[in-house]
């Protein structure tokens, strides 16, 4: 056991370091005054200043986490019903098609959404720029809420919602007081899932962009094109500590929200 | 009364389905019967057929494959083990949140690692190998895409494996089965499901990876994800575009029914 242990930890071990290299290696970078992602001369901030400085570049951080929080947010909210919808429909064909239906947007490559979502957004008539990519995220967000949420909903018993109902409970109760509370860690990796999915996007959002907006993505697709800049590495370090305090903050909601019922549910 | 709830649910769901789900794919079938000047054609499915574009057909899905067997490889074991450290969930989080940084950024990062004067280079000097150009070789796309999906197999292969039932592992063993074959005949087919999500989330994307096509293999590999872009953004030539599209959402639909249907009643 002993050698297998280490083994394993040292697995996972190499698994983190070569996750985690890479972005600490622009992060390092980031503080080079040599100006490139090599040889590293001293330490200067220049590169943070120059991110400060740089309105445009902040404007289109603010649209992306904009974009990235609407989007998840109101995908998760059309998930959770998609879910109850699919949940809800007795009979087997229906469901099926619905399910198929609900995965064909997470097995289609990227370039085939922004693609028709193109040809959507030209021919219905909604502009390029803000509104559309909003759309085209949640879009393409809510087959991954449903999907997060779904395998709750069909391990929950159907007798919780029956002796709910037999004590009294309307509907909305059912809903909120029993279905809800059950299905929250779904609903959060759900969430969690359509935010990462926005925030990593690229593919789609490129295609639906127009010209006056852009977000983060497209913006270092620009830019990487260009060569290297050691303001892009400053302003991935920047993103980084924020997405550690996600973290940390979610790990602790979900912490103090799913401990005790999760005990609770265990035998 | 139960069906007042469902319809009500129902109508949100049904709406986004017919408007993102169904009318993009009719308007691409649509699309793909006309030539950039807006008169209907068969051309583009003529054009598809030719040599040029079957070899990059074959390829991209050769990368994809490629792609999506190595990211399983490193991303069961990978799951397997987080589920048995204490703090699981924080660990799984730590292997999630590089996907949580944006991709570009990874893909940046490489360039300056893979680079001429970059730290990979580097480590071949010293190991003796001497410095060689590996940005924009197949070898860096592979290497990138794969580090890129790790954390999207690791996730649902994670949610199958803490699914599964321990006694079921602990029954194996009591009637004597080594550790392998319990992991051959009971912890990966009951995982299966998320080895198949895993792979859902992990192939099709990576047929469509193109601008790492652009900045890691510098154009040397061309996936239908590039001919798309290039005929969408660059050419403007909607309906060749959308004709190979559409031959992506054939492969699509083979896909999704061999890894799809998962057996009911479990």
């Amino acid at each position: 056991m002993g050698i297998k242990g280490k083994i394993s930890n040292l697995y996972l071990v190499a698994v983190f370091i070569i996750l985690y290299a890479p972005i600490f290696y622009l992060m390092y970078y980031s503080f080079n005054s040599g100006g490139a992602m090599h040889d590293f001369e001293g330490f200067t901030l220049e590169w943070y200043q120059e991110v400060f400085a740089d309105t445009r570049l902040l404007i289109i951080v603010l649209n992306t986490f904009v974009i990235a929080l609407l989007s998840a947010a109101i995908s998760t909210i059309l998930g959770v019903m998609g879910a109850l919808a699919i949940n809800h429909v007795k009979r087997r064909q229906v469901k099926q098609t619905l399910l198929t239906l609900n995965n064909v947007l997470i097995v289609s490559p990227d370039v085939i959404i922004g693609a028709s979502f193109l040809i959507l957004f030209t021919i219905i008539g909604i502009q390029l720029g803000f509104a559309s990519v909003l759309l085209s995220h949640i879009a393409f967000s809510v087959p991954i809420v449903v999907l997060m949420v779904l395998p709750k909903l069909q391990e929950m018993s159907p007798t919780l919602i029956d002796a709910a109902r037999d004590l009294g409970a309307s509907r909305w109760e059912v809903l909120t007081k029993v279905v809800l509370p059950y299905i929250t860690p779904g609903i959060f990796a759900g969430f969690f899932m359509a935010l990462t999915y926005s925030l990593d996007d690229f593919a789609v959002t490129f295609f639906v962009t127009g010209n006056g907006f852009s977000t983060l993505s497209v913006e270092i697709y620009s830019r990487a094109r260009q060569g290297i800049s050691l303001s892009v590495n400053a302003l991935s370090s920047l993103l980084f500590l924020f997405t550690i305090a996600l973290v940390i903050g979610y790990y602790f909601i979900n912490q103090r929200n799913s401990r005790p019922k999760g005990m609770e549910v265990r035998k | 009364m139960q069906n007042k709830t469902r319809n009500l649910y129902l109508i949100p769901y049904v709406f986004w389905i017919l408007l993102f789900v169904i009318a993009p794919i009719l308007l691409i079938l649509y699309y793909s019967f006309f030539d950039i000047e807006g008169q209907f054609t068969l051309g583009n499915y003529t054009d598809f057929f030719s040599p040029v574009y079957l070899t990059m057909t074959l390829s991209s899905f050769w990368y994809a494959f490629l792609i999506t067997a190595f990211s399983l490889l490193i991303a069961y074991p990978t799951a397997y083990l987080l589920t048995k450290l204490k703090h699981k969930q924080l660990w799984l989080l730590l292997i999630i949140l590089p996907s949580w940084i944006n991709l570009l950024l990874k893909a940046y990062a490489f360039l300056g690692i893979f680079g001429t004067y970059g730290p990979a280079n580097a480590l071949l000097e010293v190991l003796g190998i001497g410095a060689k150009q590996i940005l924009f070789t197949d070898f860096s796309f592979l290497f990138v895409s794969v580090y890129i999906f790790i954390p999207f197999m690791v996730l649902p292969i994670y949610n199958a494996l803490e699914k599964l039932n321990p006694s079921l592992v602990d029954a194996s063993r009591d009637l004597g089965a080594s550790s392998w074959t319990t992991f051959r005949r009971v912890i990966f087919p009951l995982t299966l499901d998320g080895v198949k999500a895993g792979c859902q989330a992990v192939f099709i994307p990576a047929l469509s990876l193109f601008m790492i096509t652009r900045l890691i293999a510098g154009n040397r590999v061309i996936t239908l994800g590039t001919a798309i872009e290039q005929h969408f953004l660059v050419t403007q030539d909607w309906g060749m575009g959308s004709t190979i599209a559409v031959f992506l959402i054939i492969a699509m639909a083979v896909f999704m029914i061999a890894t799809g249907n998962r057996r009911r009643g479990i």
